[in-house]
C-alpha cells in the first residue's frame, strides 16, 4: 500500500473540512467571547488559538484564568484535557509512518479530534494520500483562529442565550462524525454503549473533566480491542 | 493589540504541552513496538471517544438535544454530508425550541 502526500490530497482534506466549519465556528466564537470576558486582548486570543488549537483545553484554561495568569495551572489544564491526543497520533500511523519532516510534524501540529475521525473514516474508504489529514487540519486551524477572533471582536454583540439552537451545532458535528464511524451493530453497539455509559457514570461521580471522557473512551476501546483480538481474523 | 509577557508565556506553555500530547505520543508509540492488543486498542479508540463525547454532551443538555440528534444522525446515515447533517440538526433544534421545548 503506497501512501502519498500531494496537493490534490491536501485539497480533498480542505474540501472535507468546509462543512465541519459549521460545527467548529460557533464553538470558536464562544471561546473568543469568553477570552474577551477574561481580559485577553485580541492578539493574545489569536496566539492562544493559533498555538494551542484545542477548544476544550482553551475553555478550561480560561475558567482557571487569573491576573496575572498561573502558568503552571493553565499548562496542567492543557495537559489534562489534551492527554487524550497521545494515542490519536499513533492511531493514524497508517499515514503518519510514511511521512517525514514538516509533513509529519506539521500534520501532528494541526491534529484535532475532527480531522482524526474523518481521516480514519477516509482511510477506511480507501484514501491513501496523507495530504488529506494535513489539508483538513490546516483548514480547520484557519477556521478556528478566525472564529475565535470573530468571537472576540463581536464579544459584546454576540449575546445569544445558552439554549440558542446555533450552539447545538457542536454536538451535531460530533453526532455526524459518530455516524461516519459506524461499521455495524455487532462490532459497534457494545463498545459504544460501554463508552457512553461509563463516561456518564464517571461524570455522575463528579470526577473532573476530562476524566469522564477518558474513562469512557478507553473502556469502549478496551472492549472493542478485547473482542477483536480474541477472534483472530475479525479485524476491522 | 497588546501582548503581556506573562500571558504570552502562559499561552506558550499551554501550546508546548498540547504539542507534546499531539506529537510526543506519536513519537514514543512509534519507537516502541506495540503489542497486538494495544494496537487494536488504538485503532478502536476513535468511535468510543466520540460516543463518550456525545453521551456527555447530551447528558448536559435537555431532551430537545437528544431529539434533534436523531434527524442529524439519520441525515448523515442517508447522505454522508457533514454540512447538511449539522444544518438539519440545528434546524431540528430550532424547530423544537419554537415548539416550546
Amino acid at each position: 500500500m503506497r501512501i502519498t502526500f500531494t496537493p490534490a490530497g491536501i485539497l480533498r482534506g480542505v474540501r472535507s473540512g468546509i462543512p465541519l466549519l459549521l460545527g467548529i465556528a460557533p464553538f470558536g466564537v464562544i471561546v473568543g467571547v469568553i477570552s474577551l470576558r477574561h481580559g485577553l486582548s485580541l492578539a493574545e486570543t489569536l496566539l492562544m488559538s493559533g498555538v494551542v488549537f484545542a477548544g476544550a483545553s482553551q475553555l478550561l484554561a480560561l475558567e482557571l484564568w487569573t491576573n496575572p495568569p498561573d502558568i503552571l495551572a493553565v499548562a496542567i489544564a492543557a495537559l489534562v484535557v489534551n492527554i487524550r491526543m497521545v494515542p490519536i497520533g499513533a492511531a493514524l500511523s497508517f499515514w503518519l509512518d510514511h511521512l517525514r519532516g514538516w509533513r509529519l510534524w506539521g500534520s501532528l501540529f494541526f491534529l484535532v479530534d475532527h480531522s482524526f475521525a474523518l481521516s480514519v473514516a477516509a482511510n477506511r474508504k480507501g484514501e491513501r494520500d496523507a495530504g488529506y489529514l494535513f489539508g483538513l487540519g490546516l483548514f480547520t486551524w484557519i477556521g478556528w483562529v478566525a472564529a475565535t477572533a470573530a468571537g472576540h471582536l463581536l464579544g459584546s454583540v454576540v449575546a445569544l442565550p445558552p439554549e440558542h439552537p446555533l450552539f447545538f451545532a457542536a454536538t451535531a458535528s460530533f453526532v455526524a462524525i459518530l455516524v461516519a464511524l459506524w461499521r455495524g451493530p455487532r462490532q459497534d453497539v457494545p463498545p459504544w454503549l460501554l463508552a457512553a455509559g461509563s463516561a456518564v457514570a464517571v461524570q455522575a461521580l463528579h470526577l473532573p473533566p476530562p476524566l469522564p471522557l477518558l474513562v469512557g473512551a478507553f473502556a469502549g476501546a478496551t472492549l472493542a480491542a478485547w473482542r477483536e483480538t480474541r477472534r483472530p481474523g475479525a479485524r476491522a | 493589540m497588546t501582548m503581556r509577557w506573562d500571558v504570552t508565556l502562559a499561552i506558550l506553555a499551554m501550546g508546548l504541552v498540547t504539542y507534546f500530547c499531539r506529537a510526543g505520543g506519536y513519537a514514543v508509540l512509534r519507537a516502541v513496538r506495540t503489542p497486538p492488543f494495544l494496537d487494536a486498542l488504538l485503532r478502536n479508540l476513535p468511535a468510543p471517544l466520540f460516543a463518550a463525547y456525545v453521551a456527555l454532551a447530551l447528558s448536559r443538555q435537555d431532551m430537545a438535544a437528544a431529539l434533534a440528534s436523531i434527524p442529524c444522525a439519520a441525515a448523515h446515515a442517508r447522505w454522508s454530508n457533514f454540512g447538511l447533517s449539522i444544518v438539519i440538526g440545528v434546524a431540528a433544534m430550532a424547530l423544537l425550541r419554537w415548539a416550546g421545548m
